[in-house]
């Protein structure tokens, strides 16, 4: 297979992904906002570690309301046999993301 | 060193906050006076420490170091925590400039550390105010017990009820090794200066601190308290893995007020049922 690159260029309009990471306290979609991150490929903005206290949305929800598209949401997998008590990383992460032209 | 008064050493609820949070702060903890000595001190430089170098033979070349860890509370805080005569894993001075253009990663020090019943400890002491804008040290209540490793988590921006440290001079807090923390980025003219020692125990950290408040009921409270970046079932493991820390902790692994522990423990062996009622039994014929 032969990879080519696909520019996201439009005539003169150039397309840039902005990325919202939302941590949510169950797997349903719909469930309040624990923790969350931003990434912006126009550079624009430069969000960062520690910059806000206050959540984007109350739930994914709300972040598909307000025109965010989903593209990524964490599997559940069940815990290995003998780290069922066990705490690690965030399990409900969801990835969504805005095309915006620049 | 001396064995604190105790009046100086913790009480069973502030060790049980510590458990449950992973951190203790003393506000404006270290006098005026010694504060403002401290930004020449950390700016020269504190003399490098062996791993491993006893706390009471680990700052003979600084003085303002032995002064403050010799601090009644300090004092008494490390004792409670690490058990006397800990030893010093390393100390550092942690600059954040004026307008500097980014945050640390949120991160655990050294690397991933499951020990069920120790833990080491990092002192940070705070010599000026720190406003928001500093950018004080961000950390994540309750974060201490995640086995994750190192800056994996970096991903994680902010999490709701997250700490930004803000706080007067003189301040300290002792967190516990495996906390979620970074330094964040400094949007002020000010050059802000943190100095940081991580200690490790030489002694079972069992009953260490001012045990006269022990079955004190907020001492329960404060192991059962959540916090707002949980997740609704994993907050439930969090208390499970607090309960079994505060056992270690106490020496007691009867005490489970909520019986997170209790309840996925209990596996009874006593046999009720009559013989007869066991299918697979032999039947005896009858005379």
């Amino acid at each position: 297979m032969t990879a080519t690159a696909a520019p996201a260029e439009t005539g003169q309009q150039t397309v840039r992904q902005q990325v919202l990471v939302l941590y949510l306290a169950s797997s349903a979609l719909d469930a309040r906002v624990v923790g969350w991150s931003t990434y912006d490929g126009t550079g624009a903005t430069h969000p960062t570690t520690g910059d806000s206290d206050v959540p984007p949305y109350a739930t994914g929800l709300d972040a598909l309301k307000d025109g965010w598209r989903l593209f990524q949401a964490a599997q559940l997998l069940p815990p290995f046999p003998g780290h069922e008590y066990d705490v690690s990383f965030l399990k409900h992460e969801f990835f969504f993301e805005k095309l915006v032209t620049v | 060193m001396p064995h604190p008064h105790q009046k100086n050493l913790l009480t069973s609820v502030q060790m049980a906050h510590f458990v449950a949070t992973g951190s203790f702060r003393m506000d404006a903890v270290v006098p005026d006076e010694m504060n403002q000595q401290a930004l020449e001190v950390l700016k020269a430089g504190i003399p490098g420490v062996p791993y491993g170098t006893p706390l009471s033979e680990a700052f003979v070349d600084s003085e303002f170091v032995q002064r403050l860890v010799q601090l009644p509370e300090v004092a008494g805080a490390i004792h409670s925590l690490v058990g006397p005569e800990p030893t010093v894993d390393h100390h550092a001075v942690h600059i954040r400039k004026a307008n500097e253009g980014e945050a640390q990663n949120l991160h655990g020090d050294a690397i991933i550390d499951v020990r069920p019943d120790a833990f080491d400890v990092q002192l940070m002491y705070y010599p000026q105010d720190v406003t928001l804008e500093m950018g004080g040290t961000l950390s994540v209540p309750g974060s201490h017990l995640r086995r994750t490793n190192e800056s994996d988590t970096g991903r994680y921006q902010n999490l709701l009820g997250q700490t930004r440290l803000v706080c007067p001079a003189g301040t300290v807090q002792l967190l516990h090794h495996g906390i979620w923390h970074g330094g964040r980025k400094n949007d002020s003219s000010i050059d802000r200066y943190m100095f940081k020692i991580r200690f490790n125990p030489t002694v079972r950290q069992v009953r260490l601190w001012n045990l006269e408040d022990l079955y004190d009921p907020e001492v329960a409270r404060e192991l059962d308290q959540s916090f707002p970046w949980y997740e609704n079932a994993t907050g439930r493991l969090e208390k499970y893995n607090r309960i079994k820390l505060w056992q270690a902790l106490t020496g007691d692994d009867t005490f489970d007020p909520e019986f997170w522990v209790t309840r996925v423990s209990n596996r009874p062996q006593r046999v009720v049922a009559q013989r007869s009622l066991n299918p697979h039994a032999t039947k005896k014929e009858m005379a």
